[in-house]
């Protein structure tokens, strides 16, 4: 067994919903991640997914501490990081980095890449002598496939792909053990997502990054983690093995998003099976009582309503599902994938 | 269908033009001119659409699909925007060569688009049923009361629950795929025969974008509409569309019916990006990667376009454009190989 | 434009848009073009500013102006204080461009000086406007919560009080009491009854940038790094919210000169024998019907300096809004 890098126990994040200016009341919560808890292992992909609202979000910041969690640990190293004093922070910082999604709003327009690239050693002075900066930023630059004489270049310079490389370099900078990657590819064309994902497989393998990799985009999830967990209104209702989740999903949600994926293949067209959910996302402000799900779910008993589900394993389940009725069901037809197209090349 | 082109119709086919296609798009040129110079953003592009049949239009941002949507329209922003060429034929009759109220009575009548982004396209201080209801006392001089009501149904035509109540509400209180909704109703309000979706359920979660495509393909199967589907998601495409036009640097690259386009490109540009996009249904699957970028439409590459980033590029891919040729009888290519890629194995 | 505070509010530029710049990244192998050299936004906005006819009409105005400010003498070799009463109201002619006033002071020399007080008092309590303005307007939106909330009521209190009513009291309470009316005295007093009551409009620039820009992700990414907020502040927030309060800065210029002559007429601001053109018009007021000319040039150099700092505003406004090109 691998040793646990990251352990989330139990994470709470709620906002209070105010009213008034001066005086303010507290009219109750938005409850945007509530309970939330699994384990990283060292260098493994841990896939988060879920629809917009579901908390993944909330749940990137609380784990980056932009954001203090109403309740709940999180222990990297065994080590709880909540409550670490300012230099603790300062060197927790160094392992667990972030990576965003917007390529155009997460750079500083006004930094040249150098600039960018550079400001982790400049927050933490003690990385790197002044003098080896330079050389460590354009190393950092050829690692993730940039040309390394563009150093004073700006971002509006560069494509959305290539700034997303230059945001994945700043992650790289501090050399961290956990990259937290928050939709790293949703705002990029289609031929140049495959680009960053292979980098970040690369990376990955070069450097024994570990990843917590959010995305609403299940393939993309699929084609990175080794491990994944769903996420619906705030919860994880299923959380396993990638094979686990993709063939033998247990949970009525997972199996919905699955099956409403649409597969590039217009032969599947006929065969596939979409369960079609009706109704939209409860608010997280008022989630229902029991399962949160139960409101859009077709297996819904008497049993939703009153009792929340534990994510634990059940008879119908290989692997944690939190449903009072979970049971395994097979919506995509999951094969081995080919060889790349060999391109036939010929001179005229 | 109170439809004033249908006499047009008859008359355009007696002037010369028998195709009786309901909208053709005939090497349509299309530039921006920027400050940094001049942006060629479409350049002879070529499609068409029959009624009751859907159309995906297909690329990535910059291949000037968007534009191509919006010069049919007539909401392409002149400046930067000018058309150099070409023709836009509905009912066989040239758009461009049309009086601007002409074209007015076209838009939403004969041609209708739903937006990308709902929320911005609805007007934010009006109730939904007051925008819906516009139309019909704008266009079909209805009556307040009459109008309202035929904007109830329209609602109810898109599912949307509760249509008589909900009229009465403002955009913002509707959820994202609701929004949809809404928005694909105001653009069916007056019948079109041509609706062009732009990315329709790009900003959409998975489960609202099934639902939303269910209720596209339906809605052009009751009503016979011609429907242009334009979006980058290469899954969507393939549950919905009958023929496919794969556009790259403002030009149709490959043309196919959907389902020899998915077994057996004809263009180095679409096996690419069918191999570069990760499926759901496959394990251990290998991404192939279209090096380089997209070019910059201020310097379009000489010869083919796509021939710095083509893995099979040759020496005359740089000189000669290669011509969108017929391959079959439902599908062309503009590659000087393609021959090579569809008798590949 | 004699009401400094109803300066033109300019929205945040933010960052910068997608689109065409994306696509215009140059694509591996092409040639490097010209546009390759390293340049921030602001050299974007000098791309643009180059090319507008306004900015440099407004500019070699300005530029005419402040050497006359900085070196009078480069335009006229008569001292604006000799009198000769010989000369009392003559009109302009071969010796005096502009005429003579009552006490046969050259008007010409008389507002060719004038150019230094009013400039030097318009832009010191510009400077001192937008420090005080953006100081305040960036602790409010960064900390937000009750600092915000009171820095913000306190704000609207100086921006409640009418303009030239502030002025006027607060020029009259400082400035009669035996203090043997020193120019520097008087143009300090000025400049604060200026900085004083047009604080809050650059306050609420800055204010309403920084909360904008605050929510960037590029202030997110920073923090995730560990950075603090000083350099948060001075790094990432700073630079990128100058933009709005520095064109309202340039309007504000052309707006203070017209306040200064505005208070000089009134006989609350600068007087003799200080030479200011809100001096000179107010000098000339009983004469209107003797000697227009008395008035017409001094006012024309204010209107026109007043316009040119406006009109360059406007462009550079212009140049750093993305969403106006």
């Amino acid at each position: 067994m691998t040793e646990n890098i990251l352990e989330v126990n139990d994470l709470v994040k709620y906002y209070p919903v105010t009213r008034g200016i001066v005086f303010k009341k507290t009219i109750g919560h938005v409850q945007a991640v509530d309970g939330v808890s699994f384990n990283l292992r060292k260098g493994e992909t841990l896939g988060i997914v879920g629809e917009s609202g579901c908390g993944k979000s909330t749940l990137a910041r609380v784990l980056m501490s932009l954001e203090k969690p109403t309740r709940g640990s999180v222990k990297y190293n065994g080590q709880e990081i909540y409550g670490m004093g300012a230099s603790g922070m300062r060197r927790l910082r160094r392992n667990i980095q972030l990576v965003m999604q917007d390529p155009y709003t997460s750079l500083n327009p006004r930094m040249t890449v150098g600039d960018l690239i550079g400001e982790p050693f400049e927050i933490h002075p003690d990385v790197a002598p002044k003098s080896s900066r330079r050389q460590k930023v354009q190393d950092l630059l050829e690692v993730v496939g940039l040309n390394p004489e563009h150093i004073n270049r700006y971002p509006h310079q560069f494509s959305g792909g290539q700034r997303q490389r230059i945001g994945i370099a700043r992650a790289l900078a501090l050399r961290p053990e956990i990259i937290v990657c928050d939709e790293p590819v949703s705002a990029l064309d289609v031929s140049i997502q495959a680009q960053v994902m292979n980098l970040l497989e690369k990376l990955q393998d070069e450097f024994g990054l570990s990843y917590i990799f959010i995305a609403h985009d299940l393939s993309v999830v699929r084609h990175l983690s080794d491990r994944v967990a769903v996420m619906y209104l705030g919860k994880i209702v299923e959380i396993g093995t990638e094979d686990e989740i993709y063939e033998r999903p247990t949970h009525p949600y997972t199996q919905a998003l699955l099956s409403a994926v649409p597969v590039p293949d217009p032969s599947s067209r006929e065969t596939k099976a979409i369960i079609r959910l009706t109704g939209d996302v409860p608010s997280p402000a008022n989630p229902p009582s029991g399962c949160r799900f139960r409101t859009r779910c077709w297996k819904a008993q008497e049993i939703c309503a009153t009792e929340v589900p534990e994510l634990t394993v059940r008879s119908g389940s290989d692997h944690p599902s939190a449903c009072h009725f979970a049971e395994k069901r097979e919506i995509v037809a999951t094969h081995e994938a080919g060889e790349l197209t060999d391109l036939p090349t010929r001179t005229l | 269908m109170s439809n004033v082109f249908v006499s047009e119709q008859s008359e355009a086919a007696a002037a010369g033009h028998p195709s009786g296609r309901l909208l053709e798009v005939e090497e349509l040129r299309v530039e921006f001119r920027t400050r940094d110079g001049v942006a060629k953003v479409i350049n002879g592009v070529t499609y068409h659409v029959d009624a009751g049949e859907t159309l995906a239009v297909l690329g990535e941002s910059g291949s000037g699909k968007s534009v191509t949507a919006q010069t049919i329209m007539g909401i392409l922003d002149t400046p930067p925007g000018f058309v150099t060429g070409g023709q836009i034929r509905f009912h066989g009759r040239d758009m461009l060569k049309m009086s601007a109220e002409e074209r007015r009575r076209i838009r939403g009548e004969g041609i209708a688009m739903v937006f990308q982004d709902a929320l911005s396209a609805l007007n934010p201080v009006f109730t939904v049923g007051f925008q819906i209801a516009e139309q019909f006392r704008v266009r079909r001089g209805m009556s307040r009361g009459d109008a309202k009501k035929r904007a109830a149904e329209m609602l109810d035509q898109v599912k949307i629950p509760n249509a008589k109540q909900r009229i009465n509400e403002y955009p913002h209180q509707f959820s994202g795929g609701m929004r949809q909704r809404v928005m694909i109703a105001m653009s069916l309000a007056l019948d079109p025969e041509v609706l062009i979706a732009d990315e329709p359920t790009t900003a959409l979660d998975v489960t609202v974008q099934a639902q939303i495509m269910d209720l596209l393909a339906e809605l052009q199967q009751e009503r016979q509409m011609g429907l242009i589907l334009i979006t980058h998601d290469l899954g969507v495409v393939a549950d919905v569309a009958d023929r496919i036009a794969v556009m790259y640097a403002g030009r149709i690259v490959e043309e196919a019916d959907v389902h020899e386009l998915y077994a057996k490109p004809a263009h180095p540009y679409t096996l690419g990006l069918l191999e570069s996009i990760p499926r759901i249904d496959e394990k251990g699957q290998q991404l192939r990667t279209i090096r380089g970028l997209p070019p910059s439409l201020l310097r379009i590459p000489s010869g083919c376009p796509f021939h710095p980033r083509c893995p099979m590029a040759q020496p005359v891919c740089a000189e000669k454009v290669p011509p969108l040729l017929q391959l079959g009888p439902t599908r062309a290519s503009a590659c000087h190989f393609a021959q090579d890629l569809v008798s590949r194995d | 434009m004699s009401d400094p505070t109803s300066g033109s509010m300019v929205t945040t530029s933010p960052g910068e848009q997608p689109g065409l710049v994306a696509e215009a990244a140059p694509a591996p192998g092409a040639p490097a073009p010209q546009r390759d050299k390293p340049r921030g936004l602001l050299g974007d906005a000098w791309y643009d500013l180059r090319r507008k006819p306004i900015f440099w009409i407004a500019a070699s105005f300005i530029v005419l102006f402040l050497t006359m400010a900085i070196v009078p003498q480069l335009f006229t070799s008569m001292s604006p204080t000799d009198s000769d009463l010989g000369r009392s109201l003559e009109g302009p002619g071969s010796t005096g461009w502009f005429g003579f006033d009552i006490q046969g002071q050259d008007i010409y020399s008389r507002t060719i000086y004038g150019a230094r007080a009013s400039i030097v008092v318009a832009v010191t309590a510009t400077i001192g406007t937008v420090l005080l303005g953006s100081t305040v307007g960036v602790i409010a939106g960064f900390w937000g919560g009750w600092v915000d909330a009171l820095l913000s009521r306190l704000a609207d209190v100086f921006f409640g009080i009418p303009f030239f009513l502030g002025a006027i009291v607060i020029l009259f309470t400082f400035n009669t009491q035996g203090s043997g009316r020193s120019s520097v005295r008087i143009a300090s007093l000025v400049i604060i009854a200026l900085i004083t009551l047009t604080w809050p409009v650059s306050m609420r620039i800055m204010r309403s940038s920084v909360l904008a820009t605050k929510q960037a992700d590029y202030i997110v990414a920073a923090r995730a790094l560990g950075a603090s907020n000083t350099r948060i502040i001075f790094k990432h927030l700073i630079p990128n919210c100058l933009a709005p309060v520095l064109v309202y800065a340039t309007i504000l210029v052309g707006a203070f000169i017209g306040a200064e002559a505005t208070l000089s007429f009134l006989g609350v601001g600068l007087q003799s024998p200080v030479v200011s053109w809100g001096v000179i018009i107010n000098e000339s007021q009983n004469y209107l019907r003797v000697a227009p000319y008395w008035l017409l040039f001094p006012a024309a150099f204010l209107v026109a300096a007043v316009l040119s700092f406006v009109m360059l505003g406007e462009a550079v406004r212009e140049a750093l809004d993305p969403k106006l090109r």
